[in-house]
């Protein structure tokens, strides 16, 4: 029997930007033109003055470790160590779940307001995710 | 809402509690509800109103035999009871019906007639949520606690503290699931769950329910027991994936919730004889102190951890061993609303003395949503 597998997202025709930059090695967040309110996740309108009128940009990629858990149990299908499950503070403002690859998942290694850089990890063929890892240099 | 004109007049809790595995979730709500209505005095046919979570409205009134005129299916998790009371509190003064039962069981422990809960792969919280491995409660709730702890300066020992305190109310509580006495030092030697956290500082999960009976204040002095009149209400919502919140600092629905309900009753903070935050997680009491205006966030941890909310301190919180260690069925509000109720009756297992006005606030979901009840027992 196959293991079982990390939960995926089933894209929304909202959402169908996000997730093809992804795969295409883009962290792609949306602003707004009246206010320059810069938001996630993705919507056609600005939550904040509720403009129809937004764009799609390609974020830096760079942010700080907001906060985090270690989830130890139970272990969500598709991991099967403990894992740290952290929001992450983007340069432009808005902050993001994510997992932090290329790091121990341990307290001493994973500091609050650490420097982080996005990574893109393929799950499968049609599945990239927006991942964060501590930033290099 | 103008203060004191609706009432509770009837409050009971599940026959049994902790593990049922002999009655389904829907028997559960129809055991709360016919001890709330025998507690009152009253019979099906003497209930106009119905609101309930989860399950629907019309499941509740039709398994119950009710025909209402009004009924209120909010469902925002475990604090919807908060929701329900203020809501039939205003459908009440308005006229819209006379006597409003609400209703809460959960068959959280034993799963029996209980749907899993889950949300949807094309959902916000599925597409940006679900793929890094959030995975119940206890992997979503407590990820704002890190940052709560490095902004105000709170320790671990202090959020240790508040699963040791509430377990010394437990241990007054018969009913209670968990009587033992802990340490500090129990509380972080036991089993990681999701770090901060360990399992003492997670809720219990839980078989049981409860339900209130309100009506207007001019007939509930008719009713067999003491009224407890509602003082003040509150409610707000904000958002369902935990990482979107506006900050760890502070609950932004809590900071709606619990302050309207205050203006609305007119009292201040020292007016406060009795206290329940919901405490899904060893962080909500602080959370709740600080977003209620108890006292400035940074002494959140040293309070509790100074013996103020113990039995006999100052200020008497979750009193009847919260949902650490009295029981949670999956949707704690409603316990607490009957803590209060017994507080302000004078009937609780772990009474405090005089106790005039309780203050009952609620989350829902990940701090998703809140729900502050302020009761009193004089009018």
């Amino acid at each position: 029997m196959a293991e079982p597998a990390r939960a995926r997202p089933k894209i929304t025709p909202e959402t169908q930007h996000y997730w093809d930059g992804a795969k295409a090695g883009e962290l792609r967040l949306q602003r707004c033109d009246s206010c320059d309110h810069a938001y996630f996740p993705p919507r056609p309108f600005c939550p904040k003055c509720g403009s129809r009128g937004v764009s799609v940009f390609k974020a830096s990629g760079k942010g700080t470790l907001y906060s985090y858990v270690i989830n130890h149990r139970p272990l969500a299908p598709g991991f099967t160590e403990p894992y740290a499950i952290a929001v992450v503070e983007l340069e432009e403002g808005p902050r993001m779940m994510s997992n932090i690859l290329d790091c121990p998942q341990t307290p001493e290694a994973l500091e609050l307001d650490m420097k982080l850089e996005v990574t893109f990890q393929t799950i499968d063929d049609n599945l990239t995710l927006p991942q964060f890892r501590p930033a290099k240099g | 809402m103008r203060r004191n004109q609706v009432a509770v007049v009837g409050a009971a809790e599940t026959t049994k509690l902790g593990v049922i595995p002999d009655m389904s979730q829907i028997q559960l709500h129809a055991d709360a509800a016919l001890n709330a209505m025998a507690d009152a005095g009253l019979k099906p046919s003497d209930i106009d109103g119905v609101a309930t979570a989860v399950e629907s409205p019309q499941q509740i009134a039709h398994y119950l035999g009710i025909t209402p005129t009004w009924v209120d299916g909010t469902s925002v998790g475990g604090c919807s009871f908060m929701l329900h009371v203020r809501h039939a509190a205003a459908a009440i003064e308005a006229g819209l019906c006379k006597t409003v039962l609400i209703t809460h069981a959960e068959s959280g422990k034993s799963m029996i007639g209980k749907q899993p809960r889950s949300f949807q792969a094309d959902s916000l919280q599925g597409q940006f949520e679900a793929p890094y491995g959030i995975y119940g409660p206890p992997s979503q709730f407590p990820i704002p606690v890190l940052r709560f702890m490095k902004t105000w300066g709170i320790t671990h020992e202090q959020l240790a503290m508040v699963a040791v305190v509430q377990r010394e109310w437990a241990a007054k509580n018969p009913r209670a699931t968990m009587k033992d006495p802990i340490t500090v030092a129990d509380v972080l030697n036991s089993r990681m769950i999701a770090y901060p956290f360990r399992l003492l500082q997670c809720c219990l999960v839980t078989d049981g329910g409860g339900a209130l009976i309100m009506t207007s204040a001019d007939r509930a002095k008719d009713f067999p027991h003491k009224p407890v009149y509602v003082l003040g209400t509150g409610e707000s919502v904000e958002t369902p994936m935990v990482s979107q919140m506006e900050s760890f600092n502070s609950s932004r629905a809590f900071k709606v919730a619990g302050p309207t309900a205050f203006r609305e009753a007119g009292i201040s903070h020292s007016d406060v004889d009795h206290l329940m935050i919901y405490d899904a997680f060893a962080h909500l009491p602080l959370f709740g102190l600080g977003d209620l205006g108890f006292m400035p966030y940074e002494e959140t941890g040293k309070f509790i951890a100074d013996g103020n909310t113990r039995p006999g301190g100052k200020l008497p919180l979750n009193t009847n061993g919260g949902g650490l260690s009295y029981m949670h069925s999956g949707m704690y509000g409603m316990y607490a609303l009957q803590e209060s109720v017994r507080q302000m009756r004078g009937i609780a297992p772990a009474q405090v003395p005089n106790a005039k006005i309780s203050v009952c606030h609620g989350v829902g979901g990940m701090f998703a949503a809140s729900g502050t009840i302020i009761f009193t027992n004089e009018k």
